[in-house]
């Protein structure tokens, strides 16, 4: 049937741009397990702190004014200006930065050496943390996030697509926007970590912890470095899923969405984490689209785990993860 | 001075290698017994039982249970919310198909299933390792709950897909229902924790807890020196899934009364368990009840001290325990990397030699 | 040793923590975090806010001083059953849950202590029938009423016939969101149109398929069962799709401000039912702004007021209130305990002359309760967002529900729970 063809073509489209939105995701996890070994449990906790941080600068908003107002008495909400969006992102972008350096000095640094799975604990406890900071500092309401991204549905691809098949294609324009900036940033990610001297430094500890020591590469500078690149790429998944679904405690929980895309892309490949996102999104699309209907429906929170475990079971090291070499 | 071992002589190899091996020890753990069967149980009251002491006791057997699989044999697993679910809707299924069945055994059938259950999942883990068989177990998780949601013969064709625990007796004492006196919740809690505490310390120092931990070092090496890792492994899913059954079975039971799949049984529930385990100690009993006492005891202990002693706001009060609850976990991790087991091993070595520490 | 401290301290706040006994205790099991929080912190608010006036205006009720200790549950069952507990021991003379899931935990347990519950818009709908369960209230309706009122909406704007029609019902994948099928299904068979079912997942976040789903069926009305994100999100997604939103209609849990807010101009036009009226022209509210935000006192910052949400609190707080009231009259007592306010609570009746001598004018529906109907007339209107003026907008007076298709489907769950739990169902004269 041509129709149900057409359908199919539509879902797989969406399906790719929804699997851009969680490879946003999965890149922050990638980029500081490649760099320090950590699986950073914190991520979406980070995402979520992040668009909150945003939103608070762009309108004003006083840090922890609830707390103040409780213990003092006062009554003050905001400063009562606008902050444009984009000296905003640069604000929030200084924050996170800020808050790369706090991580490391406060809890990193005392903790090198330590096996994984000690490191992987003090995220928990980090992610605890932040819930409840941020919720302290910028309050629990929904907020309404927007830096000028385009919303709804693209009328150009309906239109066209609607002359050329007789159906109207349904793309999202945020979607879209979304493609773009991944795009944008994978390139500065890779260019910076080929041709810079920091970025090769990063490359270097990724490769060897003690080996980038011997030549001199200072291992705090590089954690600092790599969380706070993981905290832009926490304000850019923050900026688009805070976009399409207003900034609320919810945010954190995308970082589940991306799970799936790291256990099948592997830990520590950035192309593995964008193809990981584009194969979950299509396939957990195209399975609820054809078999859905059949067995209930709601079936793409448990889909995509299964099929990365498919995977797993032929590439134990997830598709592009480095190969597991075992001896004794 | 007073904690020492001087004068504890040993002359069997069967006294050499028991549990509390310095005699102090063996006392604060009778005592424990003796305080938590015979003082508690006349004491407690609805809001000790309920908020407190149960959860904590249903928690223990689950971290006991996760412990086993990922401290003892190092395979970590992220769907012990699906575990739970399983157990929980078995004994549902269980309570409700064969109302004359005794509570107790409806628990330790509901373990059985969960076991099943768990080792078909756990099949993955003979190719996949680390962080990525974490997938095959999340899994597991997101499509039990989804199972349980969707089929309704699970929750027996109820409207709304709740499932509620029927009353049931034991020797004439309501255990399940609200008709539940606090101190039969607490002991009946108990009695499992106890006997799956003591199976867990003895499986863990035997034949296959050796193995567990051969696999867990290494388990290629494990391998060649004769350990078969299709055995271990499963058998660990096993044991592990058993314990957790139980846990969900009680926790559905015995402790909620109703439950619903996605909210009580979710990935939250996995990770909330996981970060018992990783908090109180990888690879240790004690550490399994110390994990599962922090962060069940610390929220409660938070919000009374907060809410009810200082009379903050409940939303405030309920941020800040988050805040705490982090900085606690991290302060721990730096000053103790291996969880609270290791920080009482240490208290315990400075008893030792105090107040004379050279 | 740390913890050891912190025991200490704790055992003493325990110990201490416990309120002057004399008052009138209405517990606030409240969520202010969480995922939820955005709906629970307004309702908390106008909750706590109306017992707050009458504490300052009219010193109480009859006399008797009133007080609102809150418990956070975070939509939380865990937390839910520890807020129980400790509440229980505050002798509260009704409790209201706000959550299906920690009702649904709470039904048998305060069956057996003997507290009245209130699930006003929420929990079990077949707790309607007062002979099964005793302690349990659902005035003014419930889910099964916000169905058959949808259905009644969507057949007027039809024209009277929704033969051939189709609706889908898009709902969160919970016992929350699974409530209305049933009673959606016996009224498709009724009416004739085509029902097709959408679970989302909780919490919600991503809906393409759901929404590419709907584009392609292009169903005549979607009606929409969310909690939470899934609301901002349905919502965007409707408008992203440019579903007709007059067509898009969602219970009265999804059709708030904060639901609507994110999605902008996109959403103007969305419908949701309701059961109370919207927006601060009521007389009440310059009382609540005197005795209550400018003496300081608010829960809040004052800026909820009038919002869908808070309204609802209120709302809550003064069925409560006239209950007791109520059950004041009836016991000849001003110190009421759990099983009087029940017994008020049954007989509770508040008539639009009452609500006008309230400062709340045609606020609510009529409530009428009686030992057998714990569930009250079941009516409710439709309002609608006008993004321009960021407001809702009641477009239709109350409509009731069918009766003739709720009643007999209350009465067989009911007795199915009676028969489950071994009630015999009370005699009502």
């Amino acid at each position: 049937m041509p129709e149900q063809l057409l359908f199919a073509a539509e879902v797989t489209l969406n399906g790719l741009m929804a699997g851009v939105m969680y490879s946003l995701v999965a890149l922050g996890f990638v980029l500081i397990f490649k760099a320090s070994g950590i699986f950073n449990y914190a991520q979406g906790v980070m995402a979520l702190f992040a668009a909150l941080t945003l939103v608070g600068i762009q309108d004003g908003q006083i840090p922890f004014s609830h707390l103040i107002n409780t213990i003092f008495g006062t009554e003050m909400h905001d400063f009562g200006w606008h902050v444009p969006a984009f000296l905003a992102i640069l604000l929030a972008l200084g924050v996170m930065i800020l808050f790369a350096i706090v991580v490391e000095k406060f809890i990193l640094k005392h903790l090198v050496n330590q096996p994984p799975i000690i490191l992987f604990m003090a995220t928990i406890g980090l992610a605890y943390f932040m819930e409840g900071f941020g919720d302290l500092m910028w309050g629990s309401d929904i907020k309404k996030l927007d830096v000028g991204l385009p919303q709804g549905i693209s009328g150009v691809i309906d239109e066209t697509t609607f002359d050329w098949f007789g159906y109207g294609f349904f793309i999202d324009r945020l979607d879209i926007a979304a493609t773009i900036v991944a795009a944008i940033l994978v390139s500065v990610l890779v260019l910076f970590s080929q041709y810079t001297k920091q970025g090769r430094a990063m490359r270097a500890v990724a490769d060897d912890h003690q080996a980038a020591l011997s030549v001199g590469i200072s291992l705090r500078f590089i954690w600092v470095l790599v969380w706070s690149i993981a905290g832009f790429v926490a304000l850019v998944a923050g900026i688009m899923w805070g976009t399409k679904s207003g900034v609320q405690f919810s945010l954190s929980l995308i970082a589940l969405k991306a799970l799936p895309v790291l256990m099948l892309g592997g830990f520590t490949s950035i192309p593995g984490a964008i193809v990981g996102g584009l194969i979950v999104g299509v396939g957990e699309k195209l399975f609820e689209f054809a078999i859905g209907p059949m067995i209930g429906g709601a079936t793409e929170n448990w889909f995509a785990y299964m099929l990365a475990l498919l995977f797993l079971v032929f590439r134990p090291q997830g598709l592009f993860g480095e190969k597991i070499i075992e001896r004794v | 001075m007073l904690y020492r071992e001087a004068g504890d002589y040993k002359t069997t190899y069967t006294e050499d290698s028991q549990t509390f091996p310095i005699k102090l020890d063996r006392i604060g753990y009778y005592s424990v017994l003796i305080i938590a069967f015979l003082v508690v149980p006349f004491v407690i009251n609805d809001y000790w039982a309920n908020a407190v002491l149960v959860p904590f006791l249903i928690y223990a057997i689950a971290v006991l249970g996760l412990n086993i699989l990922v401290g003892y044999c190092g395979q970590l697993s992220l769907g012990t919310g699906g575990f739970m679910a399983v157990g929980a809707y078995a004994c549902y299924k269980l309570m409700t198909g064969f109302p004359d069945l005794n509570i107790f055994f409806c628990v330790i059938l509901a373990g059985f299933v969960t076991a099943a259950v768990g080792m078909l999942f756990g099949l993955p883990s003979l190719r996949i390792k680390g962080f990525y068989l974490a997938v095959a177990t999340l899994a597991a998780q997101f499509f039990l709950v989804w199972l349980f949601n969707k089929v309704p013969w699970f929750y027996n064709y109820s409207a709304s897909g709740q499932i509620s625990s029927p009353e049931r007796t034991l020797g004439g004492i309501a255990i399940t229902g609200p008709h539940t006196e606090a101190w039969a919740k607490y002991l009946f809690c108990l009695v499992f924790v106890f006997l799956l505490a003591w199976l867990a310390r003895n499986l863990t120092r035997g034949n296959l807890g050796r193995s567990w931990m051969a696999i867990r070092d290494m388990d290629i090496a494990a391998e060649i020196i004769g350990v078969n890792p299709l055995k271990a492994k499963l058998t660990a899913f096993g044991v592990s899934s058993f314990f957790i059954g139980v846990a969900g079975a009680l926790f559905f039971a015995v402790y909620l009364g109703a439950a619903e799949v996605g909210e009580a049984f979710g990935i939250q529930k996995s990770f909330l368990i996981l970060f018992m385990v990783i908090i109180g100690g990888l690879g240790s009993i004690f550490g399994s009840f110390a994990g599962a006492a922090f962060l069940v005891l610390l929220p409660v202990l938070l919000k009374n001290v907060l809410v009810g002693g200082l009379g903050w706001q409940t939303d405030i009060a309920a941020h800040l325990e988050f805040v705490i609850v982090g900085g606690l976990i991290i302060t721990f991790l730096i000053l103790e990397p291996h969880g609270l087991a290791q920080l009482w091993r240490i208290i315990k070595e400075k008893l030792r030699l105090w107040p004379f520490p050279h | 040793m740390k913890l050891t401290k912190l025991a200490a301290v704790a055992a003493v706040a325990l110990t201490a923590a416990s309120p002057a006994l004399a008052d009138l205790v209405f517990p606030s099991m409240s969520y202010r975090t969480g995922a939820f929080a955005a709906g629970g912190i307004p309702f908390a608010d106008g909750y706590q806010d109306y017992f707050t006036l009458l504490n300052e205006r009219d010193g109480g009720i009859g006399g008797e001083k009133i007080s609102v200790p809150e418990c956070e549950t975070g939509y939380n069952t865990e937390k839910g059953v520890e807020c129980y507990e400790s509440l229980k021991g505050l002798n509260p003379l009704i409790l209201q849950p706000l959550s299906t899931g920690i009702t649904y935990q709470l039904i048998p347990k305060v069956t057996a202590d003997g507290i009245p519950l209130h699930t006003m818009g929420y929990g079990r709908t077949s707790a309607a029938n007062g002979k099964v369960f005793k302690w349990v209230f659902n005035y003014p309706g419930n889910y099964w009423d916000a169905a058959s009122i949808m259905v009644k909406h969507a057949l007027e704007q039809e024209g009277g016939s929704l033969e051939g029609k189709s609706i889908v019902l898009l709902y969160h994948n919970s016992a929350y969101g699974k409530e209305p099928i049933r009673t959606l299904e016996e009224l498709s068979k009724k009416h004739g149109f085509k029902l097709t079912l959408i679970p989302v997942d909780s919490p919600g976040q991503e809906q393409k398929s759901q929404w590419l789903q709907i584009r392609r069926e292009k169903p005549d009305y979607v009606f929409f069962w969310g909690w939470g994100v899934m609301n901002q999100v349905a919502v965007q997604e409707a408008a992203n799709i440019r579903f007709p939103m007059d067509h898009f209609v969602g219970v009265w849990w999804s059709g708030a401000e904060p639901d609507v807010l994110p999605a902008g101009e996109g959403a103007n036009g969305y419908k949701s039912a309701n059961f109370t009226g919207t927006g601060k022209d009521y007389p009440i509210f310059a009382d609540i702004q005197k005795y209550v935000v400018d003496t300081g006192k608010a829960a809040g910052d004052g800026t909820s007021l009038g919002q869908v949400q808070y309204n609802r609190g209120m709302y809550a707080a003064m069925l409560a209130a006239e209950a007791a009231r109520k059950a004041q009259e009836l016991s000849g007592v001003k110190a009421i305990n759990a099983a009087q306010m029940r017994d008020g609570m049954e007989a509770l009746q508040v008539t639009a002359a009452r609500m006008a001598e309230l400062g709340m004018p045609n606020f609510g529906p009529e409530v009428n309760v009686t030992c057998a109907n714990h569930g009250g007339a079941g009516v409710g209107l439709i309002q609608q967002w006008d993004a321009g003026a960021k407001k809702w907008v009641a477009i239709t007076d109350y409509i009731s529900s069918d009766r003739s298709v709720i009643d007999p489907l209350i009465a067989e769950d009911s007795a199915a729970y009676a028969k489950e739990n071994n009630i015999t169902p009370r005699d009502c004269k």
